[in-house]
């Protein structure tokens, strides 16, 4: 790739539009760019936050008794490098203890486990329900409240119906395990905004669109396959992310009101106790969140990369 | 081609992402089994516990029935089930998720006045574990000087013993500023709370386990004052051992199965009283992060609650219980309303089952009193590690 210049690598893409691959100068650079931007920013996170600590009052700022800046104490903004120390100590002085980053990245890798498996399920079912929609005027009017709706139930209710429902069920020699609880309620965050994001989607060709498939006597598949799917991919791809941001928030959450072992939510919940003997060791699980994010993040993009050719008119988010 | 290529990329990540979900299937949870299914001759029963919160120091005797085989012993195949933020032990209990529930009685009378119907088989904890800790140059000593200050509390029915107290007093919620307490205690560290609800078991460590900006050293005892609700006479009963009072009086077996898990329970106590620092590493070895110095101190002071026993441990006797019973029918919340209306049902308590399993383990030789229980000394680090 390297050895193109940049006139033949114009030239190829004027000419055939698969040398997109081959990443012209600009781009690169652009990239570069980007990454660098990110990398700033992280840095900038990290001074800013040290600079308060250094600068900011102990007691916080307080405006007419509502504190709108914190405190700056070590236990409640502990040194970054505190922190980092913290990660390559053991968990706890009992034998064969984890180092806590060890500890950490295992759970975040249980949660992404758990909300990958959510995203699935929920971005099927936002689809399945977008396409019921779209095919059936009734279905839309009947099941689009319902949908909305269903955002509204808070967490705190749901959790412990949905361990109730589950402990009842068993099929053979499987049976519901808190794991699966937690994915259930993760992915009934995830479906909202790929239903909703998929059905405005494919109800976004132009009417003279559909109008000249139908004139071909285009089946419904057909126009499906041929037309609605790849209209609606400008809208898709913003609410995967979403749906993504929700399942693995969903995740933690639920670990969190459920106690499922072994994920980043429970861990937060764990180390709570220790906020104020130990104030490093709490902000463990919230880098494996942080993690965690990034990782969901970055598997959309990549999923993004691969439907690049239908993202016309999309806004980067 | 090209395309060929990019649905291999997104195919990939989708394959990653399921590889991913497919290994957690496969370490993830541990292994649920029907509850309250009878087995057949030679078949070990299987019965659930409900925990009221995380694995810690707090469920040793279980924890240490489970690992000593007390529990297999007697015929039982125990899972113990953890709770979590969201997850209440009595509404677990009646929803028929598990056969047994760890509970609070102020809580758990409340459910009952909403129509649960179940019954407290054992009273754990003779003592209550809570206190209100402030700091020694507080002012703040007794729950007289409540007046005019912010007092914390998590809320969700572990506020009534403060309630209680203050109504003793003659104080009601709008002579303080009521503050709802986190998991920590960094609000009463920080000074936004003056005077912080902690468990003995729990809280209390964690502050004892926090340098003292001032001194450099980990907080002391002499550096708070200290408000036993034991002392101040408003102490409700608190760990109970609670089961469906519906299957009690008609399943076939099942007041068997629930006095053997009582014997088995009961000897996991003792051994938890007798050998503390065993039953904190079986706790951790159960899967508690809890730190090493934090949990044997959970299990030590868990065991001061229930040792010595006056009547044997898990009885309780009916004056006790109507205090606690008198203190929720008569305590007013931040809202004016009182934690019931009408008494509960006689068969909201019923310690036919204890007496039976204490009754069979004492003929066993084993010493259900604890009348020489001494709490051994532990000593906090920092951090509780």
């Amino acid at each position: 790739m390297s050895e193109h210049t940049t006139a033949t690598a114009v030239a190829e893409r004027t000419a055939d539009p698969a040398a997109a691959l081959t990443t012209p100068p600009h781009e690169r650079t652009g990239r570069t760019r980007r990454v660098l931007m990110g990398v700033l920013g992280v840095f900038a996170v990290g001074v800013a936050w040290e600079a308060y600590k250094f600068i900011g009052p102990d007691d916080g700022v307080v405006v007419a008794g509502v504190r709108i800046l914190p405190r700056t104490t070590d236990i409640a903004m502990p040194h970054l490098w505190d922190m980092a120390v913290r990660l390559t100590e053991p968990v706890t002085r009992a034998e064969g203890a984890d180092l806590l980053w060890v500890a950490t990245a295992k759970a975040a890798a249980f949660s992404l486990g758990v909300a990958a498996l959510s995203w699935v399920i929920g971005v099927s079912v936002g689809l399945a329900l977008a396409l019921l929609m779209q095919r059936l005027r009734t279905a839309e009017s009947a099941v689009l409240p319902w949908v909305v709706l269903s955002q509204t139930v808070p967490l705190i209710a749901l959790a412990p119906l949905v361990r109730n429902w589950g402990s009842r069920l068993s099929v053979g020699p499987i049976s519901w395990e808190n794991w699966m609880s937690v994915a259930v309620i993760a992915s009934y965050l995830a479906f909202f905004p790929v239903a909703v994001g998929a059905l405005r989607g494919l109800k976004s060709p132009d009417a003279i669109h559909a109008d000249l498939l139908r004139s071909y006597a285009a089946s419904w598949w057909q126009t499906l396959i041929r037309l609605r799917l790849p209209a609606s991919v400008p809208y898709l791809l913003p609410a995967l992310r979403l749906a993504a941001a929700n399942a693995v928030i969903g995740t933690v959450v639920a670990e969190v009101s459920i106690g499922l072992r072994g994920g980043i939510g429970r861990m937060i919940l764990e180390f709570a106790q220790s906020a104020a003997g130990d104030p490093p060791k709490s902000w463990a699980p919230i880098f494996g969140a942080i993690v965690l994010g990034l990782l969901a993040a970055g598997a959309v993009a990549l999923l993004g990369l691969a439907l690049r050719r239908y993202r016309r008119g999309e806004e980067p988010a | 081609m090209r395309h060929s290529r990019r649905l291999a990329i997104g195919a990939g990540a989708v394959a990653a992402a399921l590889l991913l979900a497919a290994c957690t299937v496969d370490d993830g949870g541990d292994n649920g089994t029907g509850s309250g299914e009878t087995g057949g001759d030679g078949e070990l029963t299987q019965v659930r516990l409900q925990l009221q919160w995380l694995t810690q120091g707090q469920f040793a005797g279980y924890f240490a029935a489970q690992d000593q085989g007390f529990f297999a012993d007697e015929g039982l195949e125990v899972e113990i089930v953890e709770s979590g933020g969201d997850i209440v032990p009595q509404d677990a209990l009646v929803n028929g998720d598990v056969d047994y529930a760890i509970a609070w009685v102020p809580k758990v009378l409340g459910s009952i006045e909403q129509g649960a119907n179940i019954t407290n088989i054992a009273q754990i904890f003779e003592r209550s574990g809570t206190l209100q800790l402030s700091m020694a140059d507080s002012g703040i000593e007794t729950i007289a000087d409540f007046e005019g200050r912010r007092v914390g509390s998590w809320g969700f029915g572990n506020e009534w013993e403060i309630f209680a107290a203050m109504t003793q007093e003659g104080l009601t919620v709008d002579d303080i500023e009521l503050v709802t307490q986190g998991f920590d205690m960094l609000g009463f560290l920080s000074g936004d709370i003056e005077a912080a609800q902690a468990m003995t078991y729990n809280e209390y460590a964690q502050v004892l386990e926090t340098l003292n900006p001032d001194t450099g050293e980990l907080y002391q005892p002499e550096d708070l004052n200290i408000i036993d609700y034991n002392e101040v006479g408003s102490a409700m009963l608190q760990d109970a051992i609670w089961a469906d009072t519906e299957r009690l009086a008609n399943e076939e077996g099942f007041a068997e199965t629930t006095t053997a898990f009582l014997r088995a329970v009961i000897r996991g106590w003792v051994y938890a009283r007798d050998n503390p620092e065993e039953s904190a590493t079986i706790v951790t070895n159960a899967g508690s992060t809890l730190g090493e110095s934090h949990q044997l101190w959970m299990t030590n002071e868990t065991n001061r609650l229930i040792w010595p026993s006056t009547n044997g441990i898990g009885l309780v006797d009916q004056g006790t219980w109507d205090n606690t019973v008198d203190m929720a029918l008569q305590t007013q919340n931040e809202t004016g309303s009182t934690l019931i209306t009408a008494p509960p049902p006689e068969t909201a308590l019923d310690m036919q089952y204890i007496e039976q399993a204490l009754e069979d383990v004492e003929a066993e030789g084993l010493d259900v009193m604890g009348a020489d229980f001494q709490p051994i000394e532990v000593e906090l680090v920092e951090g509780g590690n």
